[in-house]
């Protein structure tokens, strides 16, 4: 079955989502990363969405989710990389994606995550 | 509206025939010389209109098509289905009213992306969208 990668490095999990994603492929990952966490003990995930070239709500829902599951898992979830065509649709659509943190590269992504897991 | 260009009609029977939708409505939108930010938007509402006649509609098709109106030209996407309909369209399309768990964004989240919205749905008699975007 179609999967997307989740990398560890140090602490934390990366992600970065390549594929225009399907509705199944979103919930797998959900349900991956969650079980990575549990395993890894991982502090903190990094999401890279900036190959996605649209978000729509069942994504965003995606993104709220695993931002929450992980947090009730003592791991913090930073989205890095949105296109800003992305963004201003999102918005308008109607989601804001509260309690998602976000970074605007991987690499501030990073020191984010570095920063709120100590 | 007239339409001046050739009609396309996608099945929408299974979660991954979205993705589909999305991907020649893109096309579509590129061809027509959309902006990134109007493409991603027309995109965007079809993704929500192609999950919504799967999910409450039990599946159906996709239609896009190309209209002109004088010199505009625009993409518009019809999303129909045969299946249980919608008894209140006020509530249906208020934000955050879902009877499937999900975020009640997609009617109204889809309206307000595109430029022109129609709905009609009667219980028993499906339900059909239409939305149209232009250049």
């Amino acid at each position: 079955m179609e999967r997307i990668p989740i990398l560890k490095m140090g602490r934390f999990l990366l992600v970065s989502i390549q594929v225009d994603m399907h509705d199944r492929l979103a919930l797998q990952l959900q349900d991956d990363l969650t079980t990575r966490i549990a395993e890894t003990g991982a502090q903190g995930v990094l999401i890279d969405i900036s190959a996605l070239e649209m978000v729509d709500s069942f994504i965003g829902r995606m993104l709220g989710n695993i931002a929450a599951m992980s947090s009730v898992l003592d791991a913090r979830t930073v989205v890095v990389g949105m296109r800003p065509a992305v963004a201003i649709t999102l918005v308008e659509l109607g989601m804001s994606l509260p309690g998602v943190q976000t970074a605007l590269d991987i690499e501030k992504g990073m020191e984010l995550l570095a920063a709120v897991s100590g | 509206m007239n339409i001046a260009a050739a009609v396309e009609t996608l099945p929408l029977l299974a979660p991954e025939h979205i993705v589909t939708v999305r991907q020649k409505v893109r096309q579509r939108a590129v061809e027509l010389g959309f902006s990134l930010v109007e493409q991603t938007k027309i995109v965007t509402a079809a993704s929500e209109l192609a999950r919504n006649t799967i999910l409450h509609g039990g599946g159906g098709r996709a239609i896009i098509d190309v209209v002109s109106n004088g010199s505009r030209r625009g993409l518009r996407l019809t999303f129909e289905d045969d299946g249980a309909g919608i008894a209140n369209l006020e509530l249906a399309m208020k934000d955050g009213y879902s009877t499937v768990g999900g975020l009640g964004l997609g009617l109204s989240g889809a309206k307000r992306l595109s430029n022109e919205f129609d709905l009609q749905s009667a219980p028993g008699k499906g339900t059909r969208v239409v939305i149209a975007r232009w250049k």
